[in-house]
């Protein structure tokens, strides 16, 4: 299951957010087919990316994707939330635990603050169990219009 | 189990300059296939496909997703900034970033990325030429469920052929 990429701008008038509201959730299945292809972009092919028996050698009991595609997913999410005109400022996450495959992955956030067009957002992913992956905050702002 | 895999020297090296890159100048193709892989299945925004759509933005132009990586694959120029950097034993080499500073790493098997913070400055866009220079950051460790985790921080900052900021980065890694 996959959620709608299109960056629909469902936010971009700051007049219409308050703290509390929810982002659109950024949602992806994930397994090689995902992280093949960012591997071949990023130039990142991590043996436990790769395959399930390097994971397990590595303590891990299927094969994980990469954070920086987690990191990738976030910033999807924020796009969607500010559109095209809008701007990311800061983005902190932390790693808790591994996308291991087959997982779907959902990245989530909440508005925590409004100051001027600056907008706080609490993030974090989470699999199919609602256990959460990657954990952080941003920093974004949107068009004043 | 060692009581502390960071040594002095390495303590002594965080704040070091390690190296710096100079990208090749960014492509359509490049921020093309980048979106297409990270939106994959979806269609990547046209933002990031088509230029067309991209002029309508506040951007004017074709800019990148702002977690693209103009250095994967290859650079147009990498410098070391230290000397007397020590080979690496092999591909994914946990302890490469002290081998570069010419020091013995603490020989650990395994790493992790930990996590990120990013500072964002001006976006990235198509024929930027992107300058990387990346530094040694803060050390620290703590039990986990994988025994002792080591967490080493590495500092990141980008400027374009302006000299303007993109961004700075401080990753986490983890090792164990």
């Amino acid at each position: 299951m996959n959620s709608s990429s299109a960056p629909s701008i469902p936010a971009s008038a700051i007049s219409r957010i308050q703290v509390g509201d929810q982002l659109q959730p950024f949602i992806r299945r994930t397994d090689f087919d995902n992280w093949n292809r960012y591997a071949a972009v990023n130039d990142e092919f991590l043996p436990h990316s790769m395959n399930d028996e390097a994971a397990r050698r590595e303590g891990f009991p299927k094969a994980f994707g990469m954070g920086n595609l987690q990191w990738s997913y976030v910033h999807s999410l924020l796009r969607a939330f500010i559109g095209p005109d809008g701007s990311i400022l800061r983005v902190d996450v932390q790693f808790r635990n591994p996308n291991l495959r087959e997982q779907t992955v959902t990245a989530h956030g909440t508005v925590t603050g409004i100051d001027g067009t600056t907008v706080s957002i609490d993030l974090w992913t989470q699999e199919d169990e609602g256990a959460r992956l990657a954990v952080g905050k941003a920093l974004v702002s949107l068009p004043s219009g | 189990m060692a009581d502390s895999n960071i040594s002095e020297a390495m303590k002594a090296a965080v704040g070091t300059e390690t190296s710096r890159s100079t990208s090749y100048p960014i492509s359509e193709s490049d921020i093309r296939k980048w979106a297409m892989a990270v939106y994959w299945p979806d269609k990547a925004p046209a933002v990031f496909t088509d230029p067309a759509a991209a002029a309508k933005t506040v951007h004017g132009r074709l800019v990148a997703p702002e977690e693209f990586n103009p250095f994967a694959w290859a650079a147009a120029k990498n410098e070391l900034l230290l000397t007397g950097g020590l080979p690496s034993r092999m591909v994914n080499d946990p302890d490469s970033s002290e081998r570069a500073l010419g020091i013995e790493g603490p020989g650990l098997k395994f790493m992790l990325n930990g996590g990120m913070i990013c500072e964002y400055g001006v976006r990235m866009g198509v024929g930027d030429v992107i300058t990387g220079t990346n530094s040694v950051g803060e050390y620290s460790e703590r039990e986990g469920r994988l025994g002792l985790m080591l967490f080493s921080r590495g500092v990141s900052t980008w400027v374009n052929q302006n000299g303007e900021l993109v961004r700075r980065t401080t990753n986490t890694l983890i090792r164990y």
